[in-house]
């Protein structure tokens, strides 16, 4: 039942290709037999009431739920032809490509200059100027660097809680993935933080794909090229974002995205 | 998708390999991480091992017994000789025959000496002396006596087990109710701005070491107690045990109030909203839930009383009067053994005895840890059973 | 009189519930004053007395040969070897005992056997009796250790080199006794780092030990440093463990050597109580003696037990 959402019309090649995804935390069944493909340099919402399996899909594809005792993960992610559950799949080389931006901002209690180096010295970057280069294209890339140009050795917790997730996102970024995952980035802030945030990630699918948990429907309405909602664990629908908010193809869809549950 | 995107994901196929050091570094961390675990069983091989000739029965104490004539040294066997000249095996093996020829006309001539006495020929580290009582020349019954240090060494634990208990008790008996009502008072009655000092405060007593606890109970409180309650020994398990009471009422009170605060407000809040007054929510609804934690709190206090040295070594006069009267200068299983092991022989039947008392504590403390263990972590589980 | 019958009549028993509730708040609260009132005392005696006896004479000065002599004696050597031997001490401790914290917050299972005998074994660790470590020093330390170094290193000397009380093994007996404390301490504040700062590291591609080192570790000091001072606080007024392990009765020069025994305060506020031969002429500088222990001791544990407060604070924060 769930393969039949899977074929959107599409106009760019896929990126990313999810087939048969099953995903259980000890007896629970999480996800239960995903079939997605996502599009190259677009926006992707993940939408659905709590507790239904869209942030478990997202922490597949850096696969960040290994680190959770019990999880059981089976089917397969592909990412340009290359099935990231695979053998010989190193965690450490695909979460350099697949960055990840999360729900409540968590820079790290280090200089704001530090926080960006951090990653990029993981990655064996050793000269102090290419470092610096990097932290202001990232910063300046995350709309950032005007705000803190001045105090880049300051601690990153003084910063207000968009930019310290604007932070999080120059941070994520710097390492050049190709791919950011984001976790409901704007849950925490207010409006106007919120609203940075999206005009960035707008301005960021230009570079990226981006796959966005968000519980915020007009969010998802607003920044997203397509749109995936889940129930309890299933896929349910799958199409372009206006589709699925103006012409939905399933009554749990319609009752969702109208604000009649969830 | 283009030729470049296509290289980068290729990269990821590197294999599930951490990297050496890696490795290495983790492996260390797990390997550093059971020292507990072997510190433990370390502590616990290398009593026994000092005390074992005394829990397997195989010392022999007694200042006269069967002489082996030098002349019939090759006669018995290396082993029952090396027995005989109670020497450990690496020692024994360095010796050449002349030596130990040597050294068995010196136990000839211990023997010749020893007392014409009955009580020389009986083995004083048997069990069955060190627990029952025995008819020692010249006295009229049957007698409990520790005196390690005499023609006679007398070696019968019931009067250190006797004191223990004694000191311990006091301790308790002081100790428990006190720490007990200070944690109601301070987890239930008391506001919220008086708990944040008070807590700490009750703690800091954990801070005084046992040895300034020890002095202040000999050169203060010892002084102050007779005066007031007119007793003729100065130094005795009285004294010593509401000094040990001092030192264990930290862990009875912070364990108790851990437990009475970990009881969820919804429960005295039922009580309250039936129109129960704080100290009846506090005494009816709240000190039940928390009874396994005050249980264990108490468990642990007695472990820890049990075990502490200095405090019953400066402050129970250290005789060991074999009787239940608390007013009677004392001695407890650690004061001994901190008093008498620097001066017995090493490896002698003395020196493993003090071991053996030793390995005892060594039980005691376990038993009491782990009953202690059991019974917070059942209260943990319940407690995160019904939230 | 009517007062009273309509207050009974209109209140069940309100009378006798406020009889109970002062009756036990009183009772409860004066069992709380009382314990205060008793370390108030024992403190207030001892800063009192000994603040009289305290010179910079006495703190500074070596002990001639007659300890008990009010005007001769000194407690320098004391406060050297005590400190020497806590600083060692340090030195074994912390490492182990963070590195065992680490393994237990960041690798272990919870719920696996070895996690949960480990933690037995620290509980347990946490409950031996002092007197107990002293007697595991001398018979793993001193007579196992120290004898097969001596028959090693020194087999041609006569006299024992390390099979016998010496510094070092006093402070390595000490770090046993105190490495369940180095654990819970540094356990704690582990727990207390916001598990979003690991996430962040390892979606960076960070491996687990490069965010346990580079992010977690730095976060945990303040937990480590008050594990450490705790441990120091616990251990430098221990005597127990180090009465056959390393403490001296009298040395006529400081220790130079771990292989040295060394005089120790604690060790020395015991032969001033019990050995002096007049005890009201001692008095004094036993109480001075007391008061140079109890600041070393109090003081460091005063400061752990603040910032441990404030760790636990933030602890609960973070959950």
């Amino acid at each position: 039942m769930p393969s039949s959402n899977t074929k959107p019309q599409n106009s760019s090649p896929p990126v990313i290709d999810v087939r048969d995804l099953d995903l259980y935390y000890g007896l629970n069944q999480a996800l239960k037999e995903i079939n997605i493909t996502l599009q190259e340099k677009q926006v992707t919402a993940f939408i659905g009431p709590s507790g239904c399996g869209k942030s478990t899909l997202l922490r597949c594809f850096n696969r960040m739920n290994d680190l959770i005792d019990g999880v059981r993960v089976s089917g397969s992610i592909r990412i340009a032809g290359h099935n990231i559950y695979d053998r010989s799949v190193d965690v450490i080389e695909l979460r350099k490509l697949v960055g990840m931006v999360f729900q409540k901002s968590n820079p790290f209690p280090k200089s704001i200059h530090e926080n960006i180096a951090y990653g990029l010295r993981l990655h064996g970057m050793k000269s102090r100027s290419e470092i610096d280069d990097v932290v202001e294209s990232s910063l300046r890339s995350a709309a950032l660097w005007d705000e803190v140009k001045d105090r880049l050795h300051a601690s990153a917790l003084v910063l207000s809680g968009g930019q310290q997730q604007r932070l999080c996102i120059a941070r994520a970024i710097a390492i050049r993935p190709e791919i950011i995952l984001m976790d409901e980035p704007a849950s925490a802030l207010d409006p106007i933080a919120t609203a940075k945030i999206e005009e960035l990630i707008l301005e960021l699918k230009k570079r990226f794909t981006i796959l966005i948990v968000t519980h915020n429907m007009q969010q998802a309405a607003r920044i997203s090229d397509r749109t995936a909602f889940f129930y309890l664990g299933e896929l349910i629908e799958y199409d372009t974002t206006s589709k699925i908010f103006t012409n939905p193809g399933r009554k749990q869809t319609e009752d969702y995205v109208t604000g009649r549950f969830g | 998708m283009s030729a470049g995107d296509s290289d980068n994901w290729a990269g990821i196929h590197r294999g599930r390999r951490t990297a050496p050091g890696e490795w290495l570094a983790e492996k260390a961390i797990f390997l550093i991480s059971l020292s507990a675990i072997i510190l433990v069983f370390l502590i616990f091989a290398f009593i026994l091992r000092e005390s074992l000739p005394i829990f397997l029965g195989t010392m022999n104490s007694s200042a006269s017994r069967k002489v082996i004539q030098p002349s019939e040294m090759h006669t018995i066997s290396r082993e029952a000789l090396r027995a005989y000249l109670e020497m450990p095996a690496g020692e024994f093996a360095e010796m050449d025959d002349e030596t130990l020829k040597l050294m068995m006309e010196v136990k000839l001539e211990a023997a010749a000496e020893a007392p014409e006495d009955k009580d020389a020929k009986v083995n004083t580290a048997s069990w069955s002396l060190m627990l029952k009582p025995h008819q020692w020349t010249g006295y009229d019954k049957p007698e409990y006596i520790w005196q390690p240090v005499s023609e006679i060494h007398k070696y019968n634990l019931i009067p250190l087990l006797v004191g223990t208990l004694k000191t311990t008790l006091v301790a308790m008996l002081f100790a428990v109710p006190l720490s007990l009502l200070a944690a109601i008072y301070v987890s239930q009655l008391a506001s919220a701005r008086h708990r944040e000092w008070l807590k700490p405060a009750i703690e800091m007593l954990s801070g005084i070491p046992s040895v300034v606890l020890g002095f202040f109970a000999l050169i203060v409180m010892a002084t102050v107690l007779q005066k007031v309650f007119g007793y003729q020994s100065r130094l005795n398990a009285f004294v010593a045990g509401i000094a040990l009471g001092l030192a264990i009422i930290p862990v009875v009170f912070s364990i108790s109030e851990d437990a009475l605060t970990s009881v969820p407000p919804s429960y005295p809040q039922a009580a309250l909203a039936l129109g129960a007054s704080r100290w009846q929510a506090a005494w009816q609804v709240v000190l039940p839930a928390a009874m396994p934690g005050v249980f264990a709190a108490t468990v642990l206090g007695f472990g820890r009383a049990i075990g502490e040295t200095m405090i019953v070594l400066m402050a129970s006069g250290n005789a060991s009067i074999m009787g239940w009267d608390i007013l009677d200068s004392t001695r407890t299983i650690t004061a001994t053994i901190a008093a008498e092991l620097a001066e017995a022989v090493f490896g002698g039947h003395h020196y493993r005895i003090l071991f053996a008392l030793g390995t005892m504590l060594f039980a005691v403390s376990f038993l009491t840890n782990l009953a202690g263990d059991l019974i917070t972590h059942r209260l943990k589980k319940q407690l995160e059973g019904k939230p | 009189m009517n007062n009273a019958t309509r207050g009974a009549a209109s209140g069940f028993n309100t009378g006798r519930r406020n009889w109970g509730s002062f009756f036990f708040t009183g009772l409860t609260g004066a069992a709380t004053a009382l314990i205060l009132a008793i370390l108030v005392i024992i403190l207030g005696n001892i800063t009192w007395m000994g603040w009289e006896a305290l010179s910079w004479r006495f703190v500074l000065a070596g002990t001639e040969q007659d300890m008990f002599d009010v005007n001769k004696a000194g407690v320098m050597p004391m406060i050297v070897g005590t400190t020497a031997r806590v600083i060692l001490m340090t030195i074994f401790v912390i490492p182990v005992g963070v590195t065992t914290a680490v393994y237990l917050t960041e690798y272990a299972q919870p719920t696996s056997l070895t996690t949960r005998v480990i933690r037995g074994a620290v509980n347990n660790l946490a409950g031996v009796p002092s007197i107990v470590f002293g007697l595991f020093g001398l018979g793993f330390f001193i007579s196992f250790v120290g004898s097969h170094m001596d028959e090693l290193l020194h087999s041609s000397l006569e006299a024992p080199v390390w099979g016998k009380p010496a510094l070092l093994w006093a402070s390595m007996t000490l770090a046993v006794m105190t490495l369940p404390v180095v654990i819970v301490a540094t356990e704690e504040s582990l727990k207390a780092i916001a598990p979003g700062l690991r996430e962040a590291s390892l979606a960076l591609g960070a491996t687990k030990l490069q965010t346990i080192v580079k992010i977690v570790l730095p976060q945990a000091l303040p937990g480590i440093m008050t594990g450490g001072i705790l441990a120091v606080g616990r251990a430098a007024g221990e005597v127990a463990p180090i009465l056959f392990t390393g403490a001296a009765y009298y040395m006529a020069s400081l220790p130079h050597s771990l292989s040295d025994q060394f005089m120790d305060l604690g060790y020395h506020v015991f032969i001033l109580s019990t050995q002096s031969p007049n005890i009201d002429q001692t008095r004094p500088i036993l109480y001075a003696t007391v008061l140079v222990l109890l600041i070393l001791t109090f003081a460091l544990n005063v400061v752990a037990i603040l910032v441990r407060a404030k760790v636990r604070r933030r602890l609960r924060a973070a959950n």
